[in-house]
């Protein structure tokens, strides 16, 4: 059964098609690239995916439920979370609330009992940072849980990111170029990390990314797209011998 | 409960307690004047409308600039209440406490009017329409017959004394703390901090940002409330632009975000003008002065975005051991 599907998604900003006739079905637990240039229209995907952007053509459907029209917070709900290439934290906030905050549709107490801190309020607070605490853990974090976001170390903050979009608990979950800035040692690192929360969660991951290494590395199956249009799509192996793509990136 | 959160709670009581009866044993044996219990009781509800506007201006990082509009609507509406239901008996604190529920609801009616089409703007675009709907508000009752319009509205019960309103204030910077500690504001904050990843993360932004504005104009209608009920008598041009302005900048010198700089902020902002009576011609030059030095040397505010935590004041003194100190964030 998929549990993310996009049907000839389209999507064109003016005179512009910047993703043209896009199909994608993701199984539970796969692990699927998706690399191309610059430009060519990776992140407008993820977009679409995650309801950003209503596609001008086509839809998404998520565990068999279409997304159109929905918000993203909504998308969210139903079981996508996603990172950002440049990295989005509540920089000014600790650790933990960063997770916390998108723990927040499990912390089930109303406004009246927050305010006048009814036991409830107590109960399920605790709760929360329980769970984000084990999910700190999880990812090695424990000891920065009251740290601010802004003052963790890179690598760390790229691990914050994923550990917040687990937090919603997704059943697909989309990396924007999580290996962005690092180093190689932290690409292997973070390669471990992703095979290991695919497998922990039983989650399915979606990854745009420019490091080859990575993507060949673990990645079950990949997309490319140049201009919009998808290319090719197979096992890595496959990819890697593939005429169109060695044309995409090195030109003729 | 933690026992940090408990330690604080009884911390916080008994000071807010002691300095309750310090503030009135020195107005009742004459220590200080009536005209100084008229000062506090001022403070009090300028703490209320700075606290406040904290919620939208420093927790949701929002630039509203039309405070002074719902305490109008929070000041008319709670003033034609007590008026209304004066005469029937009930104990002036049971009519003030009604009259301001009263205010704050319909505050806060309005500003979901208001802050469902207005948030959708942001920064200075959304600074511009909140002083709009402050002037139509301003100018709705300057022709509102019915409370008097241009000239007033006068012979509004005076039962809003320097107690009264020291305790609703607590009550109110008690809530808006509790706020500000709960999900919710979890999720107002992390909008200000980015509303892309908090629209990500789940946080149906739009609502969260419309309950932030209602909340905050709730309390600004209690604080309307007190002062309609403190002064006995309502003119509408109190309300101009100007006030929201001095409001906004209290809770900025105070800091954004910080509700105990808010406090500070305000009783400072409060009194600073009555001393400076004596030099009345230089008056408004060092006030302006004060705030240019501020923001030149302390542009984050007194407290940026620090609260201040009774407990954690205490127990430094105290001399425990710091890692237990810093173990309870409960202020």
């Amino acid at each position: 059964m998929a549990v993310l599907e996009a049907k000839h998604v389209t999507m064109r900003f003016g005179g512009l098609t910047a993703v043209d006739d896009f199909n994608l079905t993701l199984e539970k637990n796969e692990l699927v690239g998706l690399i191309g240039p610059n430009g060519a229209g990776k992140t407008t995907i993820f977009n679409t995916l995650t309801g950003v952007y209503l596609p001008t053509e086509g839809e998404v459907l998520v565990n068999q439920t279409s997304i159109l029209g929905k918000k993203v917070s909504e998308v969210v709900k139903m079981g996508v979370a996603r990172t950002f290439q440049n990295i989005r934290l509540f920089k000014d906030l600790t650790t933990i609330q960063n997770i916390e905050i998108a723990y927040d549709r499990f912390i089930h107490y109303n406004l009246a009992q927050a305010l006048f801190r009814a036991p409830a309020f107590f109960k399920q607070e605790d709760k929360a940072h329980d769970y984000c605490q084990e999910l700190l853990e999880i990812f090695d974090m424990g000891e920065y849980a009251h740290t601010k976001a802004c003052n963790l170390p890179y690598g760390k903050q790229r691990n914050l990111e994923i550990a917040r979009a687990l937090a919603t608990s997704p059943s697909v979950l989309l990396l924007d170029e999580p290996a962005a800035g690092m180093n190689p040692n932290e690409t292997a690192e973070l390669m471990e990390t992703i095979d290991f929360i695919r497998n922990k969660f039983k989650i399915t991951i979606l990854l745009i990314e420019h490091d080859m290494s990575l993507v060949m590395g673990i990645c079950e199956r990949i997309l490319v797209v140049d201009y919009g249009q998808t290319i090719a799509s197979g096992l890595p192996e496959e990819i890697k011998n593939n005429p169109d793509v060695i044309r995409a990136y090195l030109g003729d | 409960m933690s026992k940090a959160t408990k330690q604080s709670y009884i911390m916080n009581i008994v000071a807010i307690t002691v300095l309750y009866f310090i503030l009135f044993s020195l107005i009742k044996f004459g220590v200080v004047t009536q005209y100084f219990g008229g000062i506090a009781t001022l403070t009090c509800i300028m703490i209320i409308m700075a606290t406040s506007l904290n919620i939208v201006a420093g927790f949701l990082g929002e630039m509203a600039l039309g405070h002074a509009g719902f305490m109008a609507i929070g000041a008319y509406t709670a003033a034609s209440v007590s008026m209304a239901i004066m005469g029937s008996g009930l104990p002036d604190l049971v009519i003030l406490i009604i009259a301001s529920l009263a205010g704050g609801v319909v505050a806060g009616i309005v500003g979901i009017g208001i802050g469902t089409p207005s948030l959708r703007l942001r920064g200075d675009y959304l600074g511009i329409v909140t002083i709009g709907f402050a002037e139509i508000i301003r100018i709705f009752f300057i022709n509102f017959q019915p409370t008097g319009g241009a000239e007033g509205l006068k012979g509004i019960p005076r039962i809003a004394g320097l107690s009264s309103t020291y305790w609703i204030m607590i009550v109110v910077v008690a809530l808006i703390y509790t706020l500000g500690r709960s999900k919710y504001g979890r999720a107002i904050l992390s909008i200000r901090e980015d509303e892309i990843a908090s629209e990500a993360s789940g946080i149906p932004t739009t609502r969260i940002k419309v309950l932030a504005f209602t909340i905050s104009s709730f309390f600004a209608g209690v604080g309307g409330s007190l002062y309609a009920h403190y002064q006995g008598y309502l003119d509408p041009n109190k309300f101009q632009f100007m006030y929201s302005i001095e409001i906004f900048v209290i809770v900025v010198l105070g800091g954004l975000g910080s509700i105990t700089g808010s406090i500070l902020s305000a009783i400072i902002l409060t009194i600073l003008p009555e001393f400076l009576r004596q030099f009345s011609e230089y008056r408004l030059l060092i006030y302006s002065l004060v705030l240019i030095i501020m923001m030149i040397f302390r542009p984050q505010g007194m407290l940026g975005k620090y609260e201040f935590s009774l407990r954690k004041f205490i127990l430094r003194f105290a001399n425990r051991n710091e890692a237990d100190i810093t173990k309870g964030s409960e202020g």
